[in-house]
């Protein structure tokens, strides 16, 4: 039997990233994700690999775009005033489409805000943080077990869809300490691209709803990547045509392949009247809640978000076919709350708890609130 | 019959990107020129150099290059650098830049590549203003200069790259203008062989919008008489005083020495050669 160990989530952020073959780490000092450039700082070099700590967020993601570009696999971690810098080279990584990870350790905001408290209310500057239409995959785990296997599935999808993925965690399970038993080696599934020769340098050329191919970049073709929107060369353009078929490939490469990429946990939902959505830690305290509901009789299940980008539309919309009391469960003053709003119908009775001061909910309120329906 | 020749150094461009979008009397063409003899005169590889331009005029010439070439967000270009050259040391990475690029809204990563003393060339384009967006004030917009964004005209002091680049810690920082081609190509040339942060400044006119609006003419040659009547080299200029360098641009080599370059933090290098 594997040995049970007791790590804090930075730590099995920064292990689980190791164990999907990361070899390249660029950040700046951010409480309350430091921890996780330290263990980088660590291992990293000692592996042969490089760790660097730039000047600012900004060159942080810059200095990661152009080591994902020679071809490493690239990590970031930040908190909030940071993401919010990183938002220019987040777009940029969008357009030339170009593979890496971020780790958003939310806390309180607005601006510096609350330092060390946690917080659920980046969830949409996560979507919509950098300018423009642009897809984006978020991924959000809540227990320890899922803090590592979602940090090696945000760098599979990331080096599938040649898409920027970002993992938000919140301040108390990056900083909690919790014990978990860390898969074999064999048993992590890492993704592995086939590296395709570019034919005539159309390294963005491919049909709608097709993964890009790997673009071999420095190897001397010449290939031009480029932030300005381009043609099938890279080369910049802005020929309406072509930029709609751009638009389009960029957005379908990720639409397409929902199923794969949107994935929840469901508990006690089979003969669920109330559902809650919540995720993170906040569906830590509605888990709890609902097991102390149901022994009061309280007919209530948990849809726990884990894929929170692209939002789970398909199966909510499912089960709200049969489920018509939903109570949001976040730590801000309501964002996925609008999200809900929107995919479900009139005829469902929408609740919300929400509060942003720094404190998460005891399952004891999140029961009162399931009371009042 | 008339024989047609082109140019020899067509061979290192995109010949499908051209017609360029410079302006008539812009000084990037006479640059990329400058470059391409540099890198023709060495004989490099042209598939081992990586070109990377930012945002601005300066910053499209890497699109002419037929190298492997990075052109995205404005002012960065230092920072995608430093990603590039930890795992692809073997290359040679050359930053086309403005002024604005680099030292306005890259001023802190060029501070800091340069203090790395990371490995690659950075070619300055100084035409002291914002060219691309219709000729706004730059940190090098020399005093009371008029342009599209200080009309009554502008009241801060300019920023001396080159001095700024020596005491961060590059090491090798040279400044000439489109006026010196033999100058500029061996600067270049030199800049390319050095080993560790190297800067080559080139003070270059800019007819349509830093000549219309801070000179009041679009005549490129009366905007590269001014530049020559400002310019004065190094060895004059250490026999002035600080009164009569006023308003000079002094062109010369600053810096030429050796320091270890940065190699990344991991622990399995090889020795600095």
């Amino acid at each position: 039997m594997r040995r049970k160990q007791v790590l804090q989530g930075n730590i099995i952020v920064a292990k689980a990233a190791l164990a999907a073959r990361c070899n390249f780490f660029a950040g700046y000092p951010i409480t309350p994700s430091s921890e996780i450039a330290q263990f980088m700082s660590r291992e990293l070099p000692r592996m042969g690999y490089d760790f660097i700590q730039m000047e600012d967020e900004i060159a942080s993601l810059g200095a990661c775009i152009g080591a994902s570009l020679s071809g490493r696999k690239v990590l970031t971690a930040t908190s909030g005033p940071g993401f919010s810098l990183m938002q220019e080279h987040l777009g940029m990584a969008v357009m030339a489409e170009i593979p890496l990870v971020i780790v958003n350790v939310m806390r309180g905001g607005p601006s510096t805000g609350l330092p060390t408290k946690p917080s659920q209310s980046d969830i949409m500057q996560a979507r919509w943080g950098t300018h423009g239409d642009h897809p984006i995959i978020a991924l959000y785990p809540a227990f320890a077990d899922e803090i590592y296997s979602e940090t090696i599935r945000a760098f599979n999808l990331s080096e599938k869809f040649w898409n920027p993925v970002i993992i938000l965690l919140d301040e108390v399970l990056a900083k909690a300490h919790e014990d978990i038993e860390l898969p074999r080696k064999n048993d992590i599934h890492i993704y592995k691209e086939k590296i395709h020769r570019i034919k005539d340098l159309n390294i963005y050329d491919r049909e709608i709803g097709e993964n890009p191919p790997r673009v071999d970049f420095f190897k001397g073709y010449p290939i031009h990547i480029d932030g300005l929107e381009h043609d099938k060369h890279g080369w910049p353009t802005s020929d309406p045509e072509t930029v709609n078929k751009m638009q389009t490939l960029r957005m379908q490469k990720i639409y397409h392949y929902l199923d794969e990429i949107v994935k929840f946990k469901e508990y006690y939902m089979e003969d669920a009247e109330i559902m809650i959505f919540s995720f993170g830690v906040s569906a830590r305290s509605s888990l709890a809640a609902v097991k102390m509901a149901r022994e009061q009789g309280i007919k209530v299940g948990l849809f726990q978000a884990l894929t929170i980008w692209p939002f789970p539309k398909i199966p909510l919309k499912e089960r709200f076919k049969q489920i018509k009391k939903v109570l949001t469960v976040e730590l801000n003053m309501g964002q996925t709350k609008y999200e809900i709003e929107r995919i479900s119908l009139d005829d469902v009775e929408k609740k919300a708890l929400l509060r942003a001061n720094g404190i998460p909910f005891t399952p004891n309120e999140v029961l009162d609130k399931i009371r009042e329906f | 019959m008339v024989q047609q020749r082109t140019n020899p150094l067509r061979k290192y461009i995109r010949n499908r990107k051209l017609p360029h979008f410079f302006c008539p009397g812009c000084g990037c063409g006479q640059i990329l020129n400058y470059f391409l003899k540099a890198v023709d005169d060495l004989q490099l590889d042209f598939k081992k150099i990586i070109t990377i331009g930012g945002v601005g005029c300066t910053a499209r010439i890497p699109i002419y290059l037929n190298t492997d070439s990075l052109h995205g967000v404005h002012g960065r270009t230092l920072a995608w650098a430093t990603g590039i050259k930890l795992y692809r040391p073997d290359l040679k990475v050359v930053i086309f830049a403005g002024d604005g690029d680099l030292v306005s809204i890259g001023g802190n990563h060029f501070l800091h590549a340069s203090r790395r003393n990371l490995d690659v060339t950075v070619i300055l384009v100084n035409n002291f203003n914002f060219a691309m967006t219709g000729g706004q004030v730059a940190p090098t917009t020399p005093f009371n200069s008029v342009t599209m964004t200080t009309p009554y005209g502008s009241k801060e002091n300019t920023i001396d790259v080159c001095k700024l680049a020596v005491s961060a810690g590059a090491t090798y920082v040279s400044r000439w203008s489109t006026a010196k081609p033999i100058q500029t190509v061996k600067s270049i040339k030199k800049a390319l062989q050095h080993k560790g942060f190297s800067l080559v400044e080139i003070l270059s006119q800019c007819p349509t919008n830093f000549g219309r609006y801070a000179l009041r003419t679009g005549d490129p040659e009366k905007v590269l008489e001014w530049i020559k009547n400002r310019s004065i080299s190094k060895t004059k200029a250490e026999k002035l005083n600080e009164h009569e360098l006023k308003d000079k641009f002094i062109l010369g080599e600053f810096i030429d020495k050796k320091r270890p370059v940065f190699q990344g933090t991991t622990l399995f290098k090889e020795e600095d050669n």
